[in-house]
């Protein structure tokens, strides 16, 4: 695979060095059976390093889940070989399903067929709570 | 107001109008003895809690209503693992209100999706306890006349004691509050406190660890109790569970119109010969709350 040419799908660039990995899980890149590249510690003018995904298909992207891991991402679309929109991402107000809860007294502890949902409660720090019981989320790195 | 589940869910115009109408109860109880006639109100606690189902209850019986529900999880299908929502869409079928406790944090939240008629939180775990601060609220305001203008001491467990949080985020709201924090090292207020609340608000604070240093300053001492469950080792409890103990010595630079407060039970922060000091408002404190429970009973239900 040539993975400089995309036909029609996505390039998502720019991701912190080293979370390429979990974007690929959490968009569930393994469930499709087109061409996916990866590219791990490519040089970067403004961070020195930089993940790189690549994706041979227009498929609906999680635009909140990629927001959610690292907002500073740009997903450029392409279209007949050519970036045709750049998106840039934000946090997102509100993640479902995303993460879960590590507060042991919480409701999502014993009734598991709760929606996991956390709230963006401070923009500035990325501080996400629980709805449930406020805990906050530990974003890992 | 369709459900109660966090003290911040009320306006303060609706906890003015709150706690005018418990003042207008405590007034005037035979005016409102048929208010409920026919209602009925369902106690559900997952959790016991003698004390906060009894004032529940109390009230609703007061104003002419019906009670009906359990006090432990094991009297109740949920031991045998039905879900919260599954119980409260029961429950709904049988009664025109339910106060719910429950040791998980958000339960109350989760029953309200589902329920037909109004959820009152009575306590979820270490997180909310609305009724409590309401309470708290209808005693500042009876017995201080005023809910603005008030130096606010807090002492004991700031880190983990939610009624303390919620007080903390309810008297916020009012002008010219102060508080002064008076904890251990370990046990003190978490810092998100101090900034999504204290801060946001510019609320003057200090923190201390001598209940004696601000005393003389203090228009409420609010006494709370460090809870043993929020442990995970025993020598951590034991050693901060007797940090405070409140006693007729430590009062003897406090004005003559403190308040003193106390969610109760005490285990031993506060010791009995305060009991008698006209100062000691903690169990007027317990009454007030029959009185608030009744007035938003009263507004859940839109009775008028
Ligand atoms: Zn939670």
């Amino acid at each position: 695979m040539n993975i400089d040419s995309i036909k029609n799908g996505y390039v998502i660039d720019h991701i912190k060095a080293g979370r390429a990995m979990r974007i690929y899980e959490l968009l569930h890149l393994n469930d499709l059976d087109c061409q996916v590249a990866i590219i791990t510690n490519a040089k970067s003018k403004k961070t020195g390093t930089k993940d790189i995904i690549k994706i041979d298909r227009d498929i609906p992207i999680n635009l909140d889940a990629l927001g959610f891991i690292d907002h500073n991402t740009t997903v450029n679309i392409v279209k007949n070989d050519k970036i045709v929109e750049k998106k840039k991402l934000s946090l997102p107000e509100k993640i479902v399903n995303l993460a879960t809860c590590s507060n042991p007294r919480c409701i999502t502890s014993s009734e598991k067929t709760l929606d996991q949902i956390f709230i963006l409660t401070d923009k500035e720090n990325e501080v996400y709570r629980c709805k449930y019981c406020e805990m906050s989320l530990k974003k890992k790195q | 107001m369709k459900n109660l589940i966090d003290i911040k869910d009320l306006s303060v115009e609706e906890i003015d109008d709150l706690i005018e109408v418990a003042k207008d109860i405590i007034a005037n109880p035979e005016k409102y003895s048929h208010k409920c006639d026919n209602k009925i109100l369902a106690t559900l606690f997952f959790e016991p809690s003698t004390r906060t189902r009894l004032s529940f209850e109390s009230a609703m019986l007061r104003l002419g209503g019906k009670v009906l529900g359990f006090s432990e999880a094991s009297s109740s299908s949920v031991s045998k693992g039905e879900t919260v929502s599954d119980t409260i869409r029961i429950v709904g079928c049988y009664s025109d209100i339910i106060a719910m406790r429950h040791p998980k944090e958000g339960a109350p939240l989760v029953a309200s999706f589902k329920s037909v008629v109004p959820i009152i939180n009575a306590g979820d775990g270490g997180h909310n306890h609305p009724t409590q601060t309401l309470t708290d609220l209808l005693t500042i305001k009876c017995e201080k006349n005023r809910l603005d203008n008030l130096t606010i001491g807090l002492c004991g467990d700031l880190k983990f004691g939610r009624t303390v949080h919620s007080l903390i985020s309810a008297m916020s709201r009012y002008k010219g509050i102060k508080f002064v924090l008076i904890s251990p090292d370990e046990l003190k207020l978490p810092e998100y406190v101090k900034k999504d609340v204290l801060d946001k608000n510019n609320i003057e604070y200090c923190e201390t660890k001598n209940i004696e240093e601000y005393i003389g300053d203090l228009d409420i001492l609010y006494m709370t109790r460090v809870q043993k469950e929020r442990f995970f080792n025993e020598e951590d409890y034991i050693r901060l569970k007797d940090y405070y103990i409140l006693n007729k010595d430590k009062l003897k630079n406090a004005k003559e119109d403190l308040c003193i407060l106390h969610p109760l039970p005490r285990v031993n922060e506060i010791s009995v010969d305060v009991d008698d000091d006209p100062r000691a408002c903690y169990f007027k404190q317990a009454n007030y709350g029959r009185y608030i429970r009744m007035a938003l009973i009263l507004k859940m239900l839109e009775v008028k």
